[in-house]
C-alpha cells in the first residue's frame, strides 16, 4: 500500500495516468457525456444517490438549453436501427429561466465540472444564453449547439464556416468560460467549420452531432417518426465519426472532443488515436447507464497493454506492442 | 404518492432460472441477486448477451414491468411475461436456462395505492389485455396482501395471442376473448361497462394494463363515470431513466410526460389520450 502514498498527493489507482486537462479545466479522466444523453436529475430520480457516488463522467455536458422553453416533438420519437437508432426529441427543455431556476442547482450538485449546451434561433439570442450562463459560478464551460438554423439568414449556422465565425466572433467576449463548438456532421466539410469556429474564438469543438436520418412505418410507408425525420447515433455511425474527427483535428489547433457510437475503450482508444483530447458517450448510456465506467476502465486497460502511462498524444505507432 | 424503490445504477446480469410457454406468450423468469424487490407497476430494461447480433438489431433494450417478484435466499426472482413479436422480444423468449438475462430495474413509478387515487376507496377493478395484463398480476397480489377487494378482469384477442393467467393464482378472474375461446365473446371493456354499472362501482378504483386502443376505451368509460383510474402505459424509450426523451406521452395540458420517469402508471384524468403514436414497436 505504502506506493499508493509515496507520492504525497492525491491517492491515485495503479494504471495509466487518465487525467487531462481541457481548456484549462481539470478532468480526472476523457470520458464525458454527450448533450442530451444522460439527464442527471432524472436518474438521481432513478438511481437515487449511488449515481453521485458511481458518477461515470469527468465533465457533465447538460440537455441543451434555448431561450423559451420547449416542449420537444410529437411522438414516435425514437426509430431502431441496426447498431443504432434515429431520434427526433426537439429539444425539449425549460427555457433559460426554468433551467437557471430549477435545473442548475440540481446539477450543480455533481461533483464534475458542468458545461451547458446552448441554443438560440439568432446571434441576439446566443448572445443572451451565453451572458446568462457564463456569469454563474457553478458553470465551467458553455457548448454551442449550432445545429439550428438562424431566423435572419435562414442557412443551418453550423454547416455555414462564415456563419460559425460569426457567431464565435459575437459571443467570444460575452464570458470567460470556454466556448465548446458542437459540430453537426451534415455539412460539406466540417473540417471547414471548426476552422472558422477557432478563428472565430472558440476554445474546443466537439462532434460528431446525429447524422440527419428518418425511418419508414413498414406498415404505412411514411416516415416512422412524428417530425417526420431526426437524427442517427450508435455504433451505426461510428466510422463516420471517426473519419471526421481525424479531418477536424488536423485543421485546427484547439482541443477536439469526439463521439459517434463509442461503446468500448478500444473504440475510445481510436478517437484519441485520431487527434481527441477527450471523447464522449452517448447512446451506449441508453442501454446501460454505467456504461461510460465500464469505457473509462477498458480505456485505461488498453492504454495499459500498449505500455502507455498517460493519454495520447503519444506517439501510438512506435510502441512495441 | 406511492415512492419508487430505486434501482442500482448500471445494468447488471441475471441467471435465467425459468422459461416457460403459456398459451401464446412466455414467462421468462431471472434471479436478480443485486436488485430489490420491486413494486407493482414498476418495469425493468431488458436485454441479452449478444444482443445486437449479426443483423444489429436489436440495439437497444426494451421496457417490460414486472410481472411478479419473488423475494427468495439472497435473490429476487422476477418473472417477466413476453411475447416475440419483433427482434428484441424474440431475442428476450428465446432465451434458455442459465443464459443470461441483461438488466436495469426496477425503474418507473409504481401504481397508487387505492385511497392515492380516491379518497376511501373501498376496492379495485383490474383491467388487463394480452400482454399487457402482466403488471395487473404483481398489482393483485400487492391489493390482496393489503386487504383490498378487487376484481379481475382480462380480454385476448384469440387463442394464440393469450397466456399468463396462471400468474393470477387463487383469484377470480374473468375473461373475455374476441374468438370466443375463453369468457366473454367480445372485448374486455364490455365486462368493465358491466362491472361499472353495479351498486358498488362508485367506491372502485380501476387500474387498466393493455393495448392502446384498450386503454383509451378504459380511459373513455372511467372518464364518463366520474371513475379514477390509473393506466400502466407503453411506449417505445431507448434508455428507461429518463434520459433520452424518446417516450414522450401528450399531457392534457399540453406538454409531454416522459412515461420512463413520470410513468409508466398515469392517472387518466392527465393524458388527452392512451392512444400515443409509436408504441408497439419493439
Amino acid at each position: 500500500m505504502s506506493r499508493l502514498n509515496s507520492g504525497g498527493g492525491r491517492l491515485r489507482l495503479p494504471g495509466p495516468d487518465l487525467g487531462l486537462e481541457l481548456c484549462g479545466i481539470r478532468l480526472a479522466h476523457p470520458v464525458i457525456n454527450g448533450s442530451g444523453t444522460f439527464d442527471a436529475i432524472a436518474a438521481r430520480r432513478a438511481f437515487g444517490e449511488q449515481l453521485g457516488e458511481r458518477f461515470p463522467f469527468s465533465m457533465f455536458v447538460s440537455k441543451t438549453i434555448t431561450p423559451e422553453p420547449r416542449a420537444g416533438n410529437p411522438p414516435p420519437r425514437l426509430y431502431e436501427t441496426p447498431s443504432g437508432m434515429v431520434n427526433s426529441i426537439g429539444l425539449p427543455n425549460k427555457g433559460l429561466e426554468g433551467f437557471l431556476l430549477d435545473d442548475l442547482p440540481e446539477l450543480a450538485r455533481l461533483e464534475v465540472p458542468l458545461c451547458v449546451s446552448v441554443m438560440a434561433p439568432s446571434r441576439e439570442g446566443f448572445a443572451t444564453l451565453v451572458e446568462r450562463v457564463g456569469r454563474r459560478d457553478e458553470v465551467a464551460a458553455i457548448e454551442l449547439n449550432v445545429s439550428c438554423p438562424n431566423v435572419k439568414s435562414g442557412l443551418i449556422v453550423g454547416e455555414q464556416p462564415s456563419e460559425s465565425r460569426a457567431l464565435c466572433e459575437a459571443l467570444r467576449p460575452l464570458t470567460d468560460k470556454p466556448l465548446i463548438v458542437k459540430l453537426t456532421p451534415n455539412c460539406a466539410d466540417p473540417a471547414a467549420v471548426a476552422a472558422a469556429a477557432a478563428e472565430g474564438g472558440a476554445d474546443a469543438v466537439s462532434l460528431i452531432n446525429t447524422l440527419r436520418a428518418t425511418g419508414l412505418d413498414p406498415a404505412t410507408l411514411r416516415p416512422w417518426l412524428g417530425a417526420g425525420s431526426g437524427g442517427l447515433s450508435g455504433p451505426a455511425v461510428r466510422p463516420i465519426a471517426l473519419d471526421q474527427v481525424r479531418r477536424v483535428a488536423a485543421a485546427v489547433e484547439i482541443p477536439v472532443i469526439g463521439m459517434g457510437g463509442i461503446e468500448s475503450g478500444a473504440d475510445a482508444l481510436a478517437f484519441l488515436a485520431e487527434g481527441a483530447s477527450a471523447i464522449a458517450v452517448g447512446t451506449a448510456s441508453f442501454r446501460d447507464p454505467l456504461a461510460a465506467d465500464r469505457i473509462r476502465a477498458e480505456l485505461a486497460g488498453e492504454l495499459a497493454e500498449r505500455g502507455l502511462e498517460r493519454l495520447p498524444p503519444v506517439p501510438l505507432a512506435s510502441t512495441s506492442t | 404518492m406511492t415512492d419508487r424503490i430505486p434501482a442500482p445504477f448500471g445494468r447488471r446480469s441475471c441467471e435465467v432460472v425459468a422459461n416457460t410457454a403459456t398459451g401464446g406468450y412466455r414467462i421468462v423468469s431471472a434471479l436478480d441477486r443485486e436488485g430489490p424487490e420491486p413494486l407493482a407497476g414498476q418495469f425493468y430494461m431488458l436485454a441479452t448477451d449478444g444482443w445486437g447480433g449479426p443483423g444489429g438489431r436489436p440495439y437497444l433494450p426494451r421496457a417490460f414491468s414486472v410481472a411478479e417478484a419473488e423475494p427468495g435466499e439472497g435473490a429476487v426472482r422476477l418473472d417477466f411475461l413476453l411475447e416475440a413479436v419483433g427482434p428484441g422480444t424474440s431475442r428476450l423468449a428465446a432465451l434458455a436456462l442459465g443464459e443470461r438475462l441483461l438488466l436495469t430495474g426496477p425503474l418507473g413509478r409504481p401504481f397508487s395505492k387505492p385511497a392515492e387515487l380516491l379518497s376511501g376507496a373501498d376496492g379495485a377493478v383490474l383491467v388487463g389485455g394480452g400482454i399487457g395484463i402482466a403488471p395487473l398480476a404483481i398489482l393483485r397480489r400487492s391489493l390482496a396482501d393489503a386487504g383490498v377487494p378487487q376484481r379481475v378482469l382480462l380480454g385476448f384477442r384469440d387463442r394464440a395471442h393469450s397466456g399468463g393467467l396462471e400468474l393470477f393464482r387463487c383469484s377470480e378472474v374473468r375473461t373475455a376473448s374476441e374468438d370466443g375461446h375463453s369468457g366473454h365473446q367480445g372485448y374486455v371493456t364490455d365486462l368493465l361497462s358491466v362491472v361499472l354499472e353495479g351498486d358498488d362501482a362508485a367506491g372502485a378504483v380501476v387500474y387498466a394494463c393493455g393495448p392502446p386502443a384498450m386503454l383509451e376505451a378504459v380511459r373513455v368509460l372511467c372518464e364518463a363515470r366520474g371513475i379514477a383510474c390509473e393506466l400502466a402505459m407503453e411506449t417505445p424509450m431507448a434508455c428507461g431513466f429518463g434520459s433520452c426523451f424518446g417516450c414522450a406521452v401528450p399531457l392534457a395540458g399540453g406538454g409531454y410526460m416522459r412515461l420512463c420517469v413520470d410513468g409508466p402508471t398515469v392517472n387518466a384524468a392527465e393524458i388527452e389520450s392512451a392512444l400515443v403514436a409509436g408504441s408497439g414497436h419493439t
